[in-house]
């Protein structure tokens, strides 16, 4: 299809032909008052000046930093044919043209997306796809009230704050409810989904449960006892989300076979790069019992007239532009090409390689956790990880604001996003996946002991300063063999005691 | 010619009458309608229903339409072979396609139902 802009001429034919006599009078009818008075925008730029403008934006982005960070979106190592099949111009629409089955093979990539995302979730159906894992999260617990006709859904403060807020957002206006499940607040089970609270929580009879949401691996990165939930749940007639890690699946038990109904989470790390606000890619799966209930669309394989295999567009049929206001979501669209992406991500790496990213990624976490641990930082939880993990660092904020300064991304501050939660005060939240390297590790180690010792220092000079020498001495009685961490025999922090 | 046993409503759904109980389906020309039948969602025995409210889903090839409560009272029974064999609208929509039993609270509610000349005026028209 042509694109030009309309030029004085074209538009002045136009109001000719529909006898109008300016652009002005076609808005008539609206009262000045409620007209826009203009809109402040700066002077038009030349296509030059503004890509060097957003360049410069660009640049103040920190690529160069070692990065530690996770917390829902994921650094891997994407195989290049994955962006490089993508460039193929047959993908470069989210859409389904309007007769669907006219683009076999756009149908053909969303099945085996599907096919996959069933293989790797234990689960039979797969709907193509949602926006990202909150959006599907926030779906799968809708999807929970309407199949048990019940309003309130109980959602694990293991989630990922900004799922849960997602959650919130579509269940506003409705009188759905959304309860929060407590985290354990100490001992083994520390960080992980309180099972006390959430026996207590279906005893309410005025408020049956509908649905029961949990993420495994936690937000915090801890294992849930997901089985023992599930079976809380469907004990008290509700249905049993899980919120997964994809490239997780490959090493941990799946939800269908740890018995969730609905499987929900965030494709990115299946090859989709890291990009602050997306395009990421939502996943949401469930059992076959609840086909009629999962928005989105489903692709199926069929066989045509003659016999030969064909792609066709099933069950949409509760979609928007068929149910309009009782339609099951508002997902009129999927995310094709990330969803593409994933699929291929999956099928250049094999289940296989998958299994080695995940376990590669777990054994660097663990390096990580020793090498954190020497440095003075231990971990916040004593629960199984699986490559994310809580640790305890004195005075988060101001070391990891001096990490940037030494090119290391100490991961989340947990209290950014946790605020509510004491226990999480002075703690970091680290990740390491397969592109972790060891040296990477090493320096992290290294900084953050160095920080810690130099922090010390600090904070008893300024005591010294306050008058209180005797009690900061104290403090670094104890504190020097703590972090004795690498390289933090000579270092400045170390000259202030 | 539908049958004259019945009581009918606009939305194409049609009543037996027998003492307190409504049996409820839809008429042959809704069938014809909406296409190969696939899938059918009843309301759970024991709900109590308004009249007119939608209590249930008919989901065809074509289109997903709603299924009308003709009278309110409590469902007391669904035709659980809908589940497996929903074709069963197509084929025998005043016999085994029968869709629930609804216990009626109103037996006013029967005396705004179309009756079978009413309703076949109705289809006439298109």
């Amino acid at each position: 299809m042509a694109y030009g802009s309309h030029t004085t001429e074209d538009r002045a034919r136009m109001l000719r032909t529909i006898g109008v006599g300016s652009v002005d009078d076609l808005f008539a009818d609206i009262p000045a008052s409620l007209r826009s008075s203009g809109l402040d925008l700066p002077a038009p730029e030349s296509e030059a000046e503004l890509s060097t403008r957003l360049l410069r934006l660009a640049e103040r982005n920190r690529v160069d930093l070692i990065s530690f960070l996770g917390a829902g979106a994921y650094r891997h190592f994407t195989p290049p044919v994955v962006d490089q099949l993508l460039l193929r111009g047959e993908f470069y629409t989210a859409y389904t043209p309007y007769q669907p089955e006219i683009s076999q093979g756009t149908l053909q990539t969303i099945y085996e997306y599907q096919s996959l995302m069933a293989e790797l979730t234990g689960l039979d159906v797969v709907s193509a796809s949602h926006y990202d894992g909150a959006t599907a999260t926030a779906e799968a617990a809708l999807m929970t009230c309407r199949a048990t006709r019940r309003e309130r859904v109980l959602v694990s403060a293991g989630v990922h704050p900004h799922y849960r807020e997602t959650l919130r957002t579509y269940f506003g206006g409705t009188s759905l409810v959304a309860d929060e499940i407590p985290l354990v607040t100490d001992g083994p089970a520390a960080g992980t989904t309180d099972m006390i609270a959430l026996e207590r929580m279906f005893a309410d009879p005025e408020l049956p449960v509908a649905g029961v949401v949990v993420a495994n691996p936690s937000f915090l990165g801890l294992l849930e006892p997901m089985a023992e939930i599930g079976r809380l749940a469907h004990g008290a007639g509700a249905l049993f989300v899980s919120v997964v890690e994809p490239v997780s699946l490959a090493v941990l038990a799946t939800p269908g076979e740890y018995g969730a109904d609905i499987a929900a989470g965030d494709g990115q790390p299946l090859g989709i790069p890291l990009a602050y606000g997306g395009p990421y890619l939502g996943i949401l799966a469930c059992r076959e019992a609840l086909v009629r209930g999962i928005p989105g669309r489903l692709v199926g394989m069929t066989a045509d007239v003659d016999g030969r295999r064909a792609f066709v567009m099933t069950l949409r049929a509760r979609e928007q532009d068929i149910r309009r206001e009782k339609a099951s979501s508002n997902i009129c669209t999927n995310q094709a090409l990330c969803a593409l992406a994933a699929s291929i991500y999956l099928a250049a790496l094999g289940p296989h390689g998958l299994r080695d990213v995940a376990a590669l990624g777990a054994a660097r976490a663990a390096e990580l956790e020793t090498a954190l641990a020497a440095a003075g930082a231990p971990r916040l939880h004593s629960g199984p990880y699986l490559n994310e993990f809580a640790v305890r660092v004195p005075n988060a904020k101001a070391i990891h604001s001096r990490l940037i300064g030494r090119g290391i991304l100490a991961g989340l501050l947990l209290a950014r996003v946790l605020p509510d939660d004491p226990s999480l005060a002075d703690s970091l939240l680290v990740c390491a996946t397969e592109v972790t390297t060891p040296e990477d590790i090493g320096v992290f180690g290294a900084a953050l002991g160095e920080e810690l010792i130099g922090a010390a220092g600090r904070a008893g000079a300024g005591r010294v300063r306050a008058g209180r020498g005797r009690a900061a001495g104290r403090q670094h009685g104890s504190g020097p063999s703590d972090v004795a961490g690498p390289g933090s025999t000579a270092q400045p922090g170390g000259a202030a005691r | 010619m539908v049958p004259q046993d019945l009581r009918y409503t606009k939305e194409h759904e049609w009543v037996r009458i027998e003492g307190d109980i409504a049996t409820v389906g839809i008429t042959a020309y809704a069938a014809e309608q909406l296409g190969d039948i696939v899938f059918v969602e009843l309301p759970e025995i024991g709900r109590t229903v308004a009249q007119f409210a939608a209590v249930g889903v008919i989901e065809s090839v074509k289109a997903v339409s709603d299924l009308f409560a003709p009278v309110g009272g409590d469902v007391v029974e669904s035709n659980a072979e809908l589940s497996s064999a929903p074709e069963l609208l197509n084929s025998d929509p005043f016999g085994k396609g029968w869709m629930l039993r609804i216990k009626v609270t109103d037996a006013a509610q029967f005396g705004g139902l179309l009756d079978p000349a009413a309703y076949e005026a109705l289809t006439a028209e298109g």
